[in-house]
């Protein structure tokens, strides 16, 4: 293992500081899409560096499932607090509640779906012309494909074949009334960067991304954290084990990883040399072989 | 904070085009495969995919053909953008589709290059995909290009058609070739990885490094860091609380040169000058903003600057024109009428401008240009251009990152073309 591969490449965060204030400029009232994960903490602290001395010119906005991990919501509040940056949550339960979308059924039911209704709500309802979020091209093929600015029409979705050419350093944001824009300031950054950085900036992150012992059943073969919120099948047996999360989403959609590691640095160790790609423990694209493609043409990020 | 070593890892920026059948998905799979870069899961999902399109081998193309409609058809219709690293450096492959009705993405893809690869199949040497392909190479200025002469094994490992390539390739290259720009010629068999991350040893007769050895050795971003000092800004922060009252900062990226405290510097276009009084990164004062650094800049005078000017070194002022001749690729389906506004963006600033003539359009394949009276995708056109507000542009040969421009179509909003000053 070379040293270099344990640093973060710092021309990477003067490109998503250089985007992040292009969205300022660019647009009337962007917000930060905060999901409480390594890449979302990531996105807030590159806007404070951005807009420093001032104060980042945006809000997080959090879409709340109501199925998250306890750990992760009092991290936000925690994250909120010290930074003063303004928080905005649109809740999933309210669109159950008002008849706009309905719960799923059965072993595999999730909320992950429900949430692009909310997000579509929340830009409407708060006028958001631009929502910056932590996405990134090496997560996913789809994601692969998308743009730095990524236009969305008035319902919020991708049109992958019809996308603006982004050449050099050029941003264009503008768009029609009613049309908003996805933000990706790391765009070009691996799952291996946003570790180093974390390393390197000493960020706090949620504790369940360290290593930590949980009751969990083991279903399809991967790792499943046991919550009020999955399906109990009374044949599956719970296991306790010493897990972590890779990735950080609904208790109903992420899997867990059998790991040790108790620090950054042997995390990074164990992403170095991890054989299973960041989204391998992704229930909600195992769905399909183009899962995440269909959610983003529905309005997902 | 964690001392971080001065070296930080340098990241190269790769730009690959061809057709499904010259061996590129095979060369991006190879260099993937023997750096450790694919997962395991990611190569069973491309294992299974395979299977279900009845092919028997492991198609590599669909690791980049990220979208329901390019696995379709079997076409990658866009940019897909691919990530590895060895323990020297970082690479981001920009790989696009490489027919004529794809040269805007081929463009676009080439716009973030170091360095651009050209593979040319052994068999079927320099074909008129080759010619354009160099050709984008040359527009762009890319200033190293590495030409992969691939299906080596194909052609029994021999010495000679490898130079017949080679020798010819030179001759259509140095048509227009500039003095700065590098080219070199690699012999690669990608299915047998021969010279792709190990030197061959059954091509005793190539002396040169493997593919990965001349990437992990190539000088990124070689061109901007000695350029002039330009510096657009973004946007202006003003913070307004006790400890920052008076602050005024001007937010940027230093798109080439560098800045230090003290200089004196021009405020672009109106011409007013100061100097820097401090340059911070983010609560750091730092005495020098160098080439792509994102810092923000106070002056010593209380002078205007807003979003869209530029600081430049005083003494080494570009000249605000309102007539630009340029060399442009059309990039959208709707052609360009001379009639319309276009609105132009260089650096942070936008402008309303109109194209006044087409002079020639060229055919990157022979070089040729004819008169054109409009402008269609993916041309590529030598034009002249009216602005609104002067522009303080360099000639892209001087100075990429202030030489380049997009048009946006004011209705529409798409981005319709890019441009490079001549």
């Amino acid at each position: 293992m070379s040293a270099l591969q344990k640093s973060f490449p710092r021309d990477l965060e003067d490109e998503a500081i250089y985007i992040l204030r292009e969205a300022a400029a660019q647009f009337e009232r962007p917000a930060i899409l905060f999901s409480g994960g390594k890449d979302s903490i990531t996105i807030v602290r590159l806007a404070q560096k951005a807009f420093y001395p001032g104060k980042v010119p945006f809000p997080l906005l959090h879409i709340d499932t109501g199925h998250n991990f306890p750990e992760t919501i009092e991290f936000r509040d925690w994250l909120v607090k010290t930074t003063g940056v303004d928080l905005l949550v649109g809740y999933v339960q309210d669109d159950i509640d008002a008849g706009r979308v309905t719960e799923e059924k059965g072993k595999y039911a999730s909320r992950n779906t429900l949430q692009t209704v909310t997000l579509l709500r929340m830009i409407e309802e708060q006028k958001f012309d631009a929502c910056i979020g932590g996405a990134r091209r090496d997560e996913e093929k789809a994601r692969a494909k998308e743009r730095i600015f990524s236009v969305r029409d008035e319902f919020g979705q991708w049109d992958a074949k019809n996308q603006r050419p982004e050449l050099f350093d050029f941003l264009n944001g503008r768009i029609k009334p009613g049309e908003n824009v996805r933000v990706f300031p790391i765009s070009n950054w691996t799952e291996l960067d946003v570790w180093n950085y974390i390393r390197e900036e000493e960020l706090a992150i949620p504790s369940i991304y360290f290593t930590h012992e949980r009751d969990v059943v083991v279903r399809d073969g991967v790792l499943w954290p046991i919550s009020d919120f999955i399906y109990r099948d009374p044949e599956e047996t719970v296991e306790r084990r010493k897990v972590r999360f890779r990735t950080v989403g609904d208790m109903s959609c992420t899997a867990a990883l059998a790991s040790e590691a108790n620090s950054l640095d042997t995390i990074i160790d164990e992403i170095i040399s991890a054989t299973l790609s960041e989204r391998g423990t992704r229930l909600d694209d195992k769905r399909a072989e183009a899962a995440m493609e269909l959610r983003k043409v529905s309005g997902y990020f | 904070m964690v001392t971080v070593n001065k070296k930080t890892v340098e990241v190269l920026r790769i730009a690959t085009a061809g057709s499904v059948d010259d061996g590129k998905s095979t060369l991006i799979g190879r260099l993937l495969y023997e750096t450790n870069s694919i997962t395991t899961d990611k190569l069973e999902a491309i294992h299974k995919a395979s299977q279900r399109k009845g092919i028997d081998f492991i198609d590599l193309s669909l690791l980049t053909d990220g979208l329901i409609a390019e696995r379709e058809q079997g076409i990658t219709i866009d940019v897909a953008h691919i990530y590895f690293q060895t323990p020297k450096r970082k690479f981001i492959i920009a790989d696009s589709p490489g027919h004529v009705e794809y040269t805007r993405n081929m463009i676009t893809g080439a716009s973030h290059a170091d360095v651009s690869v050209i593979l040319v199949d052994a068999r079927h040497g320099i074909l008129e995909q080759t010619h354009r392909h160099y050709y984008i190479a040359h527009l762009l200025r890319i200033p190293q290009v590495i030409v992969c002469v691939n299906k080596m094994d194909l052609m029994g490992y021999e010495e000679t058609p490898f130079r017949a390539i080679q020798e010819k390739f030179t001759t259509f290259a140095s048509q227009i070739k500039s003095d700065r720009q590098q080219i070199q010629f690699i012999p690669i068999s990608s299915l047998y990885g021969q010279n792709i991350t190990t030197r061959s040893d059954k091509m005793s007769w190539f002396n040169g490094p493997s593919l990965l050895e001349v990437l992990e050795q190539m000088e990124a971003h070689p061109k901007e860091s000695h350029a002039q000092g330009r510096f657009p800004v973004q946007y202006i922060i003003r913070p307004r609380n006790d400890e920052f009252h008076d602050f005024r900062g001007y937010a940027g990226r230093v798109s080439s040169g560098s800045f230090k405290v003290g200089d004196a510097v021009t405020i672009l276009p109106s011409q007013r000058t100061s100097r820097i009084d401090k340059i911070y990164q983010f609560d750091q004062k730092i005495d020098q903003a160098n080439t792509r650094q994102s810092v923000v800049i106070t002056l010593t005078d209380d002078v205007d600057v807003s979003r869209g000017d530029m600081l430049v070194k005083t003494g080494e002022e570009p000249v605000p024109v309102k007539e630009i001749n340029a060399d442009v690729c059309w990039l959208n389906a709707e052609a360009m009428t001379g009639s319309k506004t276009y609105l132009l963006q260089s650096g942070t600033s936008l402008s309303k401008a109109k194209i006044t003539s087409i002079k020639y359009v060229k055919n990157p394949a022979t070089l040729e240009q004819t008169p054109a009276p409009a402008l269609n995708m993916n041309e590529i056109a030598r034009v002249q251009i009216k602005t609104a507000k002067p522009i303080p542009a360099d000639t892209y040969d001087e100075n990429p990152s202030n030489g380049s421009f997009i048009l946006v179509d004011e209705y529409s909003n798409n981005t319709v073309a890019v441009g490079f000053v001549v």
